[in-house]
């Protein structure tokens, strides 16, 4: 890693860090473009992406656990059956070429403008997804 | 077994795009679970720790992971997270909810076109 690329990665993660908290918006959305852009590629962002994520939602987690928002039953449902899933998605993104993925990232990312675009204004909900 | 689904999802969507999946879990579990939004985000943030972390070893299997990466945007990313949570209580952030979209807008055509 250069200077460059870690002056930048600090930054621009911290700027990540600030936008999602004060938008709602997930880490990963944020982390995948910006690894990209500091050269990684589609694939190894992703999966960087993934471990960047964990800390910032376990923390949220606890909070909101105090909060007495989590529903830690469900919430376990959901991940433990979310691990099938996950192999299938490895398998995919490990399969396909990369410019695939990276226009399915696009369509991703147009989706969530959208979803944010239309949250501004109903202006009463707050969705954060990481 | 609706959570059973939601979390199938949610699995698929992470994996594939590295992002914790709660943009699939949270409209979900509101939607066809009758989660309150407050508890969905919550209990999203629980799932994605799990989804996440299946997501890294699986990937980690095959080479894919960069602890260094992930460090270098993790840490201040966490620190930048809890500036923002604070700050977003205090100001109203309808107009750069508008401009983030736009930027988010533009970034998603860029990497349609290119």
């Amino acid at each position: 890693m250069s200077t460059t690329t870690i002056i930048l990665g600090l930054c621009l993660g911290l700027v990540v860090g600030v936008m999602s908290g004060l938008l709602g918006v997930g880490g990963g959305i944020l982390f995948v473009p910006l690894l990209v852009a500091l050269g990684l590629g589609q694939v190894e962002a992703a999966a960087t992406s993934l471990l960047a994520i964990i800390p910032t939602a376990a923390v949220g987690a606890l909070r909101q656990s105090r909060y007495g928002n989590l529903r830690v039953v469900p919430a376990l449902v959901i991940g433990a059956s979310s691990i099938v899933g996950v192999e299938i998605g490895v398998r995919i993104a490990t399969s396909v070429p990369e410019h695939v993925l990276r226009r399915l990232f696009g369509v991703l990312l147009i989706a969530v403008a959208v979803q944010l675009a239309w949250r501004a204004r109903a202006s009463n909900a707050r969705y954060p997804d990481l | 077994m609706r959570l059973v689904f939601i979390g199938l999802a949610a699995g698929l969507f992470s994996a594939l795009f590295g992002v914790g999946g709660g943009i699939v879990i949270v409209p979900l579990l509101v939607a066809i679970a009758a989660f309150g939004a407050r508890e969905a985000t919550a209990t999203s943030l629980g799932a994605i720790v799990v989804t996440a972390s299946a997501g890294v070893a699986f990937y980690a299997l095959r080479g894919e992971v960069d602890p260094g990466y992930a460090a270098l945007v993790g840490v201040p990313a966490m620190a930048g997270a809890l500036i923002g949570t604070t700050a977003q209580q205090r100001i109203s952030t309808r107009a750069l909810t508008v401009l983030f979209a736009v930027l988010l807008a533009a970034v998603g055509i860029w990497l349609l076109a290119g």
